[in-house]
């Protein structure tokens, strides 16, 4: 067994445009995925996600670079010789052949018996709760119940690494939820690889054990999604994922991984985590997730510590969102609703003063990009 | 569009329109059973023409070289054509456009053309005319019909059903033979047909490439409607719209039952 | 293993088949070469074959001499054949018109008719396209000769007692020409009017138009494509047309369809004759072109 399950190495896609210039999709990703493991990469469309995944399937081959699958170079290797199965966002069922054939299809294509065949189409349909639905074709399914025979289809194959491309697109948003804890509970219990495409965060969030964050064809951060999302190493992915404010500033002063910025705009120092090396003089941005700053009638800390006036605040149910005049700059901040009331003096007015307590720990400091 | 209910005069229009397509035909059918030879008018109820027409042993050739040009020429044309229609939604290639422009010829050039210009071909090649050169032919107008309209129900295909295939181990050929061809096989079998009928239906084509011995049913037909008006032809026409009649209710049916 | 050594291997493994199945190049070249082959040899060739003949003689027996000349086509300008020309496109275009005239209401009906009457109505407009056309002339030779049905029937409703002695007339051809042709300005002229969503209308008469308007402004530009598809479909085979001026015209009306034919079969002037099916072809081409380029092909043309 190779050290890991699937592995790029320095990988790039072009493709020729229609107007004939050259596109890198793909542009030097490098990844290892481990065994078992459930590897997410998201990214808006055209970030390159889903040529990777192709790439990894067979679909596409790499222009440059090496695609190496549980240790072996895949080089030109058709689709059907490679240990992987994917689930397509279409799920592309085949629909002259009832939900049994399409799953017994890649079985049948291996030479599996008969009597083989049967037992694992049965047991692959139970475990997508499809039991007795084998004589079924695929228009008289809904969209739930095809996304499902997709899977049972390429599960059968029992692959070392199964890839989705976006398997849950086209499903309305309950039925995400639900197929979202079920795709997990399914890996964890089978122990496959999942590489697994989408554009949604939460999704992405809720799922995965690892995550590529992608753009313009490039790995931007790669690590647990509590790493991704509280820890981000670039402006684009602390904006990408979750919400965030940004304020644009100078480095004044590095002193371990702490730094001191002079924010212009407020005439003010702030200090903060850099998340990457910085000097006195870089231009950088800070970055204050919305739910990390604190709303005090009165300045409780020194440092990091400043008044603003509310613009508006909207009551969301779980949170109220309130937006801030902060010297002339606009911030957001969403505030948990712990008690329950109906006093409308318990939630923020318009032109209310309010302080603001951005905690140093909270406060990230991100190249400017 | 609209389900509203349509005006009344429009609805009438429509009526007398269908009138004026069916009225004709049905005149074809009646007068078939006619007693009369010069079938001016009704004078009694005969089975005799189909009789007549069934020992026509000149029918009975044309019958038999016009099924035998139909069925070569349409298995020829459903092949090439359909590769053709593969390639030229799936595939870029040098000479595309040129490819694509030359599938409509047989819409843009009058069929005359196409007559003389084929019959011109054989004579300078010096290839006997006969069912070979009438076939040769149809085979070149129908491969451009079919890989319309086969081309026609491969746009929207999902490539990704392929790719499916190959993805659970089917090799190209595999694939094709497994799943594009049993999803595109509606779209096929419609070019088939048309091909078909199309075959079936030509009179000038076969006009400038027959020779000697190769009458075809419209070649047959024709001489016998340029020289006389009898009830024969009648019955001969009648049982020619029955088939059509039967085989399109059948495709009608069969698929109305996919959808 | 490096990026190096791995193409070093594919190299190694160099194969006809490996090459072809990864240049799809090659692929869509091996699908269309049958289609491409044989419409070179049984299309394209035949129709350069003419392109050549049209500028050579005719032998004194008939047969072609050759010898480079354009008289063939300076003799087209002859009267005599000027005539024949204007004629047909006469013929030509008086049948589109009338296909349009009669056909558009029809089309209209049933793409608005509930869906399920609509596969109904189609295909009963297609069972006479299908069936033989020769016989379809037949039938209306039947109705139209002199002391035919049609004369019968106006005797019977006492309208009139003589005949009206249509066959063989250019009325008979244009009736047989328009009985011909309708379906196929009716299936594209469908088409594109079935596409016209309700919301479209209903947008147009929400905005203040009045049912004829709404038609006028919206439904008619809108289905533009399907009456040049149609128009298209109905011309070309018209202007080329000689069984039907052959079967219902008599001797009074030749088109340039009859004229191709008889240099062909009758008058054995081959040259003559290839140079006469230039012009036609050269007035069709010209007029699809002119067409095309306002509109382009759509898929009514595929119906």
């Amino acid at each position: 067994m190779g050290e890991f399950a699937v592995e790029l190495r320095d990988v790039v896609k072009k493709f020729i445009t229609p107007e004939g210039s050259e596109l890198a999709a793909v542009n030097h990703v490098t990844m290892q995925i481990r065994h078992g493991e459930f590897f997410s990469m998201l990214g808006s469309s055209g970030c390159g996600k889903t040529t990777t995944l192709r790439m990894i399937a067979g679909f596409e081959w790499p222009t440059e670079g090496e695609i190496y699958i549980d240790g072996v170079a895949m080089g030109h290797t058709p689709p059907y010789q490679r240990t992987v199965n994917t689930v397509f966002q279409s799920y592309a069922l085949f629909q002259h052949m009832n939900v049994f054939q399409n799953v017994a299809f890649g079985l049948e294509m291996e030479g599996v018996s008969k009597d083989e065949t049967k037992k694992r189409v049965g047991r692959a349909l139970e475990m997508v709760q499809l039991t007795g639905m084998d004589r079924r074709f695929p228009k008289q399914l809904s969209g739930g119940q095809q996304q499902r025979v997709a899977l049972a289809r390429a599960l059968v194959k029992t692959p070392k690494v199964l890839l989705l491309d976006e398997p849950l697109g086209a499903l309305d948003l309950k039925l995400r939820k639900e197929m979202q804890l079920e795709l997990k509970a399914l890996q964890q219990e089978l122990g496959i690889t999942f590489i697994y495409v989408t554009h949604d965060q939460e999704e992405a969030l809720t799922m995965s054990d690892r995550i590529a964050v992608m753009s313009l064809g490039r790995v931007l951060q790669m690590g647990p999604a509590v790493e991704i999302y509280e820890r981000p190493t670039s402006r684009f992915v602390a904006d990408f994922i979750g919400e965030s404010n940004f304020l644009e500033g100078k480095v004044k002063s590095v002193s371990g991984d702490q730094a001191v910025v002079v924010i212009p705009a407020w005439n003010e120092d702030l200090t903060g985590i850099a998340m990457t090396q910085v000097k006195v003089g870089d231009d950088v941005a800070v970055s204050i997730r919305p739910e990390k700053i604190r709303l005090t009638e009165d300045a409780r800390i020194k440092e990091n510590c400043i008044e603003g006036s509310v613009v508006s605040s909207t009551y969301i149910g779980s949170d109220t969102h309130v937006y801030l005049d902060v010297r002339g700059q606009r911030v957001k901040v969403w505030e948990q609703n712990r008690i329950s009331t109906l006093d409308p003096r318990a939630y923020y007015q318009k032109g209310q003063k309010v302080w603001l307590s951005l905690m140093m720990e909270n406060t990230l400091v991100l190249p400017r990009d | 569009m609209s389900e509203k209910k349509p005006p009344v005069w429009l609805r009438v229009y429509t009526f007398i329109a269908y009138l004026y397509i069916y009225i004709p035909i049905l005149i074809l059918i009646i007068f078939s059973f006619n007693t009369m030879k010069l079938n001016v008018r009704w004078q009694g109820f005969t089975l005799s023409w189909y009789n007549v027409l069934f020992h026509d042993s000149q029918v009975l050739l044309a019958t038999r070289n016009t099924l035998i040009i139909a069925f070569v020429s349409t298995i020829v044309a459903t092949i090439i054509g359909t590769l053709a229609a593969l390639a030229m939604q799936r595939y870029h290639f040098p000479g595309y456009n040129a490819s694509e422009t030359v599938m409509y010829i047989p819409i843009v050039i009058p069929e005359v053309v196409m007559g003389i210009a084929l019959l011109v071909f054989f004579v300078m090649i010096k290839f006997t005319l006969g069912l070979v050169t009438i076939a040769l032919s149809h085979i070149a107008f129908n491969i451009p019909f079919v890989a319309l309209v086969v081309r026609a129900r491969l746009h929207g295909y999902d490539k990704s059903i392929d790719e499916a295939a190959m993805d659970l181990g089917a090799n190209e050929m595999t694939t094709f033979w497994r799943v594009t061809l049993p999803t595109i096989m509606p779209g096929v079998l419609s070019g088939a047909l048309l091909a078909f009928t199309l075959s079936l239906d030509d009179y000038v084509i076969t006009y400038f490439t027959a020779g000697p011995g190769s009458t075809t049913l419209p070649l047959r037909v024709f001489s016998m409607v340029r020289f006389m008006v009898t009830p024969e032809v009648n019955a001969l026409s009648t049982i020619w719209v029955l088939i059509v009649f039967i085989v399109l209710l059948i495709g009608q049916i069969a698929q109305s039952r996919r959808a | 293993m490096t990026t190096a050594q791995a193409t070093e291997k594919s190299v190694k493994k160099f194969s006809l088949l490996k090459v072809f199945r990864e240049s799809r190049v090659a692929q869509g070249l091996l699908l269309i070469s049958p289609a491409n082959i044989y419409l070179f040899l049984f299309m394209i060739l035949p129709l350069i074959l003419v392109t050549v003949l049209s500028f050579l003689s005719r032998g004194t027996y008939g047969d072609v001499v050759f010898q480079f000349n354009i008289t063939n086509y300076t003799r087209l300008f002859d009267p005599l054949y000027g005539k024949i020309f204007i004629y047909s496109l006469e013929v030509g275009l008086a049948t589109t018109v009338l296909s349009i005239l009669i056909g558009y209401p029809l089309a209209y009906y049933i793409a608005r008719a509930p869906a399920r009457q609509r596969s109904l109505l189609l295909f009963l407009i297609l069972v006479p396209f299908w069936t033989n056309f020769i016989i379809r002339i037949y039938a209306w030779i039947m109705i139209l000769r002199a002391g035919g049905l049609l004369d019968a029937f106006l005797e019977w409703a006492h309208i009139t007692q003589h005949s009206l002695n249509l066959l063989y007339s250019p009325t008979a051809v244009l009736i047989g020409m328009v009985y011909e042709f309708l379906p196929f300005m009716v299936l594209p002229l469908y088409t594109s009017l079935e596409k016209i969503e309700n919301s479209i209308l209903e947008a147009a008469a929400d905005l203040g138009a009045p049912p004829w308007r709404v038609f006028l402004r919206v439904t008619l530009p809108l289905s533009v494509p399907g009456m040049i598809a149609g128009t298209i479909l109905v011309f070309i085979p018209a202007m080329g047309m000689f069984v039907i001026p052959d079967l219902m015209g008599g001797a009074k009306t030749i088109l340039i369809g009859n004229v191709i034919r008889n240099q062909f079969l009758t008058a054995r002037d081959w040259p003559f004759g290839a140079a006469s099916s230039m012009i036609l072809m050269l007035l069709t081409m010209v007029f699809t072109l002119y067409y095309t380029r306002k509109a382009g092909f759509g898929e009514e043309l595929l119906v």
